[in-house]
């Protein structure tokens, strides 16, 4: 196992550069996840990781090697792929033992290794089988049975819960996870799904249009968004933005929102008058009448739990998680408070938090 | 014209279609089984008319393709000891005696190095071009892939006149060597364009998973994409080979002796002794064959090659 650590990362395809100076390190034995919309940088970074593209500019350490100019057969690690990749010429057992026959293991252990491997995966039954006709599930775990056969120093994943349907893809997703924790090996997890990153990783890194936004584990990236693109990406519904003009001052503990004052953690940042944005996440609004900022119910969402409801306010839409039960009418004028220590500030031009008491242990990628 | 499903031809569409596969089918095969038939016709048979479909078969024409024969005089044909062999017998009944083997083998051995040669060759050469070509930042690629089809936008045989002048001075003129080179130059535009649609389609995951997995490019290429291109190649090889196996131009300007094939041969038999059409089509029947076998051997590759892997599996 390995600990890899990524600094300044760079790919440029042309004119077009796909991964910016990326940093950061994936600890030995974390499950990380890289995650970002489609076309960010994700999977060519994992690509460079792997070492199938090698990076224009930067270095990559595995326990302290730069390995960012080897090729892919001499980094030692084990790739799952989005389409599962199996060789479509040999069967289950085949597949699975193929990495061992490359090293030149000598028969009687890859059969018991391979048979070690079935028994962990549940797929001693199908070892005789083509790889053709098999479920998607089942495709999935001879992936991932060819990737841990080797005990590689980390394991890729390219979207591998992709390509199957949603009710099963939790499933999968529970018994990747317990087989990381089995294993302790060093996962590194591609991925666009904001669930699937924050329910499966041990740590985050949210990349957008190559750049790295934020980097830290899933309470700090959904609770101190670094940065306007990462407090929109993460949560469903994403956290509300009001729009507003101020200046900021160091020590400031509250925001004017149009003459209401908004209570919030201490600012430790100074910023000149400038558009702002205060970020407060849907579950942080609650509706009481008394709230002195006011807001004009449009709609409500029924999700069995909870409910979601849409408010009209001065600064923009706002929307609020509220308990099921909690009677609401469209059209109805309420009031809203916000819980304090959990509001986020932005500047608008830049899109960065400002570094306030409550997010300033959190590391800014 | 009456309600149609999209989905369902009706019976009435579905009989006209078979209709016109069968007559299609009898109308392309008629010369084939003539030809086959005539083969094991008599002299006389051959060329009555009106012609006999109905005949007694004869092998007169494979053993006059196989050998040379001679007339000799009246006393001494008498003299001689009763024939020793089927075809003696076959030989003495029209008044000639056996002079000796023929070159047809010979020829139809020709045919098989230069014809199957070649075709390795193209497909060796193909794939690894293919593979480059479809995997590669090769510069210039759009332009050379133009350049290497250009090469059959003209007929080959427009290129005789050089291609005899320069086989004449590097020695290659009726050498096994200088047909195979040849065919394979003419076939290679073809090999590399369409192994490389082939290759083209093979996700590229299953050569990175096997890289990963600890395999160099090469052996990659070998164990992962060669076995999923084998359709690809089969149905390639098979236009490869029927392209050599076929050739008549290239093969009677640059070949007499040595190197000469089956097709410029077969239609000297005529001249042998009259026109001697069992034997013509003795040899234009067993000269199908190879071709027939190879491409029987191939056939599941080939029905899912002629799309050109527009339909996937």
């Amino acid at each position: 196992m390995a600990e890899i650590v990524i600094r300044n990362l760079r790919k440029e395809f042309g004119a077009f550069t796909a991964v910016q100076g990326s940093s950061f390190t994936i600890g030995n034995g974390e499950f990380f996840m890289l995650l970002g919309p489609s076309g960010c940088g994700k999977t060519t970074t994992l690509r460079m990781i792997a070492g199938l593209e090698l990076p224009t500019s930067g270095e990559i350490l595995m326990d302290g090697e730069d390995v960012s100019q080897r090729p892919a057969s001499q980094r030692d690690i084990a790739m799952v792929f989005q389409m599962f990749a199996l060789y479509p010429h040999m069967n289950v057992r085949r597949n699975i033992s193929y990495p061992l026959v490359s090293q030149g293991v000598p028969r009687a252990q890859v059969q018991a290794k391979v048979a070690e491997v079935a028994r962990i995966l549940g797929i001693t039954d199908i070892l005789e089988k083509p790889v053709g006709g098999l479920s998607g599930g089942d495709r999935q775990r001879v992936a991932l049975g060819r990737a841990i056969v080797r005990n590689p120093k980390a394991f890729m994943m390219d979207e591998p819960l992709g390509a199957l349907d949603a009710e099963f893809r939790e499933h999968m997703a529970e018994e990747l996870r317990a087989l990381h924790d089995r294993m302790g090996a060093t996962t590194v997890y591609v991925t666009h799904d904001q669930l699937e990153a924050m329910q499966m990783g041990d740590k985050i890194v949210v990349m957008n249009h190559g750049v790295v936004e934020q980097f830290g584990t899933p309470q700090d990236i959904y609770d101190h968004p670094a940065t306007l693109f990462v407090a929109d990406f993460i949560g469903s519904p994403s956290m509300n933005f009001l729009r507003f003009q101020g200046a900021v001052r160091a020590g400031d503990t509250s925001v004017n929102l149009g003459g209401v004052t908004i209570a919030m953690s201490e600012v430790q940042q100074e910023a000149s008058p400038r558009d702002l944005v205060l970020g407060v996440r849907p579950e942080h609004v609650t509706l009481s009448d008394s709230g002195p900022y006011r807001g004009r119910i449009l709609a409500s969402e029924y999700l069995g739990t909870s409910q979601i409801i849409t408010l009209d306010c001065a600064h923009g839409v706002v929307k609020a998680r509220a308990p099921s039960g909690q009677v609401v009418r469209s059209g109805d004028t309420v009031g809203l408070s916000f819980r304090a220590g959990t509001l986020a500030l932005f500047d608008a031009a830049s899109g960065r938090a400002f570094r306030t008491a409550a997010n300033a242990a959190v590391q800014h990628g | 014209m009456s309600a149609y499903s999209v989905t369902e031809p009706s019976r009435a569409s579905k009989s006209v279609a078979a209709v016109l596969v069968v007559v299609y089918a009898i109308i392309t095969l008629l010369p084939l089984l003539w030809i086959i038939s005539t083969g094991f016709k008599s002299g006389p048979d051959s060329i009555s008319y009106p012609p006999r479909v109905l005949f007694e078969p004869s092998l007169e024409g494979y053993v006059n393709l196989f050998t040379t024969r001679t007339r000799i005089g009246a006393e001494q044909f008498a003299a001689l000891p009763p024939p020793e062999t089927w075809y003696d017998k076959i030989v003495r009944q029209s008044g000639t005696v056996i002079a000796g083997q023929s070159r047809f083998g010979e020829r139809f051995m020709n045919s098989v190095i230069i014809g199957f040669g070649s075709t390795a060759l193209s497909i060796f050469l193909g794939t690894l071009a293919a593979y480059a070509f479809s995997r590669f930042k090769v510069p210039l690629k759009d332009d050379l892939l133009f350049f290497i089809l250009s090469t059959r936008m003209m007929p080959p045989i427009a290129v005789a006149i050089p291609i005899y002048l320069m086989y004449r001075e590097l020695g290659l003129s009726d050498t096994h060597l200088g047909m195979i080179l040849l065919y394979t130059a003419v076939n290679i535009s073809l090999a590399v364009w369409l192994l490389k649609g082939f290759i083209d389609e093979i996700p590229r995951e299953y050569e990175e998973a096997a890289l990963i997995d600890g395999y160099t490019r090469f052996q990659a290429f070998r164990k992962v994409v060669l076995p999923q291109a084998a359709t690809g190649i089969a149905s390639t090889a098979i236009f490869c080979l029927i392209f050599a196996w076929n050739e008549y131009a290239f093969a009677v300007l640059l070949t007499s002796g040595k190197a000469q094939t089956a097709p410029p041969f077969i239609p000297t038999i005529i001249g042998v002794g009259g026109q001697d059409w069992p034997a013509v089509a003795a040899g234009a029947t067993l000269f199908l064959l190879p071709v027939m076998i190879f491409t029987i051997l191939l056939r599941k590759h080939l029905l899912r090659g002629i799309t050109f892997g527009a339909v996937r599996k």
